[in-house]
């Protein structure tokens, strides 16, 4: 059997350089992705026969999106691409990968995870009716299919992604019934001087909210969410909120957005046993990772927004740091004043997340507020009522024993979307801070995984 | 509550059998100190199948498990929950003529022991259980068993004797264990120490170093359990269903919760050390898993699996338990090595060593579990092959 080679996994702006810089050096890596196509989940390609151009998929983006496209399709041939595979577990040095039930075990000696990131969710009273959908997954909808979420469509949570994604709708001409922002306009002001990082991004941000005011859409921030109204037959039928003056309102709708900026797919890296660090400033754990790419582990490398949520232009040098990281380990020369001007321009990426988390602060406060009766874990149907007697009266201060009497975060998304709301409802409850409560362990599958599943004969 | 150092009774480990002790010596008066690790009922307790099966057991461990049966029944009562205890029935399946030749004999000797089981041939399993393989070619299904859920049962004791006035000290690592004049003392690594006259050790696979310390070395293996949950899916299932007489790649087992998740164990168990952060689940073992699901219930391979995980579990070379007194120190005793089947009779257990710590004696028979059966024959080995928690 030939030596292990380097394993890459994540086709999107961070695996694609990382890939490049190692097929630059000689190698041919394997790259495994769970889309159909590259690009990830920003630059995510629309499926063949539609015809959109790049300006109408990534708006201000269609050049970078381009440059990253253009820079895996030239890889074709000098890598060992394996798309819609699954990375299911990594497990003594072995990566086990799936694709159309068929498993393989994959040795590495060198490992660079770029798994991207996920939306980041706080639970709003209705939030499990048909109709709710995260801001990533409405964006997708929309790059992928051309399709919007609904008919008039509220987009409520905070973030990058809140404004980006309304603007999309817009100019795909849906209908936005409201963006309600959580954030203060004061909290904005006091990020500005981190934001101004990277002012063309910045400006951006300020363009697109431009862009709905003029379009008529009606923006409100530091408003408070109360309760997404409908049933279970028809879905979401209102939402209900209130204004920063603390006036209450409602406003039709068939369609939420939800999002609260993104939060890192860190199973891979935990099953690789990466040691984990705590932000108390973002109050998320994120796996520990040098700017280099390294992780705690010696040969596993983390790159892109699943290691640390600096966005896409930080993804693509966050990919090519940790390829460099893992050439230099393995004993290939590696130019050192490209680590450094690579180095530099992340610690521009890395004033701009603080920036952003400052701007765009996770709501925490929600989760203390949350009504008994709502649910936190849609997987398995456990409200806040439920998951707060687990630590009043059965003593569970920490995540994973809450989750052992709740089953909150034991569902098919393996706590993705209910952990860091999860987190602050045991907190609050337990009068102990957040990071006492810890985060979930990662357990394989990350995914789902089918009993059909067997071993790819060798 | 005000720290306590010194009682009529210490416990070292807070599983189900550690923790039902210190209830039960709470029910009959006995002060209780008991030290736990990490929290109680966290590992081997809190991380097996959840099988409250007396069927297939050893016959001279059958009337501790009708009187673990018993208190079953009766934990609403006692600790007013029931850990999810559902009487769904338990049902062996074999492939096999020889197998299912033997499960004819073990219905028989089990009730001399007042366990009643129904023997179910080819057809009679087809129109019961319209799930099951064609491979299955007989059954015997103990209606009275069932399962429950193992995250909540020895909690829910440790709480009760908590409630009942039990001093329980969690995250408490026992660094030294001696024997000082009347008392056993207990130093712990944050340097508290704690006495009793009388302790009980209850500590699953990390019992065996302390007995060894009382001149009673024991050849217990450490293993992890090879577990694994689907989606749920409509609830249909009913019993829990595992193979027997089979290879050990054949003995699958599974159950179905009342919300619908299937939870899946067996075709033999993984390696563990007494470190629970690296007790794995291998993921070629899994595979297996779904091989033999695809033979035992062809109907649930349309599903997909959500979590793995395995945990930490002592095993004697005999496949028994060990519980009782200690034969060199006196005061001491133990429960301890339950081999994978220690949720059912877990809350028996904690009945008679509680019995047999007030009164010096067991109303039920225990001795073919006394430490002294190895004092001669020091030899690892492997637990058998037909084993289902």
């Amino acid at each position: 059997m030939a030596e292990p080679g380097v394993i890459v996994i994540g086709a999107g702006p961070a695996g694609v350089r990382a890939a490049e810089e190692l097929v630059a050096a000689g190698l041919r890596p394997i790259v495994i992705d769970e889309g159909r196509r590259d690009g990830g989940q920003i630059y995510r390609r629309q499926p063949e026969h539609f015809t959109r151009d790049y300006a109408a998929l990534y708006g201000s983006e269609a050049q970078r999106a381009a440059s990253v496209h253009r820079g895996f399709d030239a890889l074709r041939g000098k890598i060992d691409y394996r798309p819609e595979t699954l990375a299911w577990n990594i497990f003594d040095g072995h990566v086990h990968a799936v694709r159309e039930h068929r498993t393989e075990k994959l040795p590495y000696s060198a490992l660079v995870i770029c798994s991207g990131a996920t939306d980041r969710l706080m639970p709003v009273p209705g939030w499990e009716l048909s109709g709710v959908y995260s801001l990533g997954a409405s964006q997708i909808a929309l790059k992928s299919q051309a399709c919007s979420i609904g008919s008039r469509v509220v987009f409520l949570g905070s973030g990058p992604l809140l404004y980006l994604v309304a603007y999309q709708y817009m100019k795909a001409g849906a209908s936005i019934a409201a963006v309600l922002d959580t954030s203060r306009l004061r909290d904005r002001v006091a990020a500005l001087p981190k934001l101004l990082a990277r002012p063309g991004l910045l400006k951006q941000g300020v363009a697109y909210l431009a862009a709905l005011r003029r379009a008529g859409v009606p923006v409100h921030t530091g408003v408070e969410p109360v309760a997404i109204g409908g049933d279970p037959a028809d879905g979401v039928r209102n939402l209900t909120y209130r204004d920063s003056k603390g006036q209450q309102h409602q406003i039709d709708c068939d369609a939420v957005a939800l999002g609260y900026h993104l939060r890192p797919e860190s199973q891979l890296a935990d099953l690789a046993g990466c040691k984990f660090v705590y932000d108390d400033t973002a109050r998320q754990w994120f796996p520990q990772v040098t700017m280099e790419g390294r992780s705690s582990v010696r040969n596993v490398y983390l790159a892109g927004d699943g290691a640390r949520i600096l966005g896409a232009e930080g993804a693509e040098n966050a990919g090519r740091l940790a390829a460099l990281s893992a050439l230099a380990d393995l004993g290939k020369t590696v130019d050192a004043t490209r680590v450094a001007t690579l180095r530099q321009a992340q610690d521009k990426m890395e004033r701009f997340r603080q920036g952003l988390v400052q701007a765009f602060p996770w709501p925490q406060e929600q989760a203390a507020r949350l009504p008994d009766s709502a649910i936190v874990c849609r997987c398995e149907c456990i409200t806040a009522g439920e998951l707060r007697r687990v630590v009043t009266d059965m003593g569970a201060q920490e995540a994973n024993r809450a989750k052992a009497f709740s089953r909150v975060g034991m569902g098919r998304c393996q706590g993705r979307y209910c952990a860091d709301a999860g987190a602050e409802v045991i907190a609050h409850a337990a009068g102990v801070p957040l990071e006492q409560v810890g985060r979930l362990r990662g357990q394989a599958p990350v995914k789902p995984l089918s009993f059909q599943t067997m071993e790819e004969p060798q | 509550m005000k720290p306590v150092n010194q009682a009529d009774v210490l416990i070292i480990g807070g599983g189900i059998m550690g923790a039902s002790t210190a209830f039960f010596l709470r029910q009959r008066g006995v002060s209780v100190i008991l030290l736990e690790r990490w929290l109680v009922g966290q590992q081997a307790s809190g991380v097996n199948f959840g099988n409250t099966r007396r069927q297939g057991r050893f016959l001279e461990q059958l009337p501790l498990a009708n009187r673990a049966h018993d208190v079953w029944t009766r934990m609403p009562a006692l600790l007013g929950e029931d850990a999810e205890l559902l009487r769904a029935g338990h049902l062996r399946c074999a492939y096999r003529q020889d197998a299912a030749d033997k499960m004819e004999v073990y219905a028989r000797e089990a009730r001399e022991y007042g366990l009643e089981l129904e023997l179910l041939s080819k057809a009679a399993l087809r129109s019961r259980y319209p799930f099951l393989g064609p491979e299955v070619i007989a059954g015997s299904l103990s209606a009275q068993d069932g399962h429950a859920n193992p995250r909540l049962a020895a909690p829910a004791f440790g709480r009760g004797a908590a409630r009942a006035g039990a001093h329980i000290y969690e995250n408490t690592e026992v660094t030294s264990l001696a024997k000082d004049g009347e008392d056993f003392r207990a130093v712990c690594a944050d340097g508290r120490e704690f006495r009793a006259p009388v302790m009980l050790v209850s500590s699953g696979a990390w019992a065996s170093k302390m007995s060894a310390h009382f001149g009673e070395p024991v050849p217990l293996v450490v293993r992890g359990p090879q577990m694994a949950v689907t989606e749920p899916a409509p609830y249909v299932i009913g019993p829990s269903l595992g193979v027997a007489g089979g290879t050990l790649e054949e003995t699958l087992y599974f159950r179905q919760v009342k919300r619908g998740n299937i939870v899946m164990g067996g075709c033999g168990r993984g390696p563990s050390t007494t470190d629970p952060r690296y007790a794995p689940v291998i993921p070629a073992h899994t595979l297996t898993q779904f091989r033999q699901m695809a033979r035992l219930a062809p109907v649930v391979t349309k599903l997909n699996i959500i979590r793995v995980w395995s945990g930490v579990e002592g095993y004697m070379p005999d496949d028994l338990p060990i519980m009782g007194p200690s034969a060199t120190t006196s005061g001491l005793h133990y429960a301890f090595g339950f081999c994978g089947a220690g949720f059912q009779v877990g809350p028996g257990v904690g009945e008679t060593m509680a019995e047999l710590i007030a009164t010096g004696a067991t109303s039920t028979p225990i001795d073919a579990f006394s430490i002294t059966r190895f004092e001669s024959q020091l030899v690892a080995a492997e637990p058998h092959a037909d084993a289902e928690p």
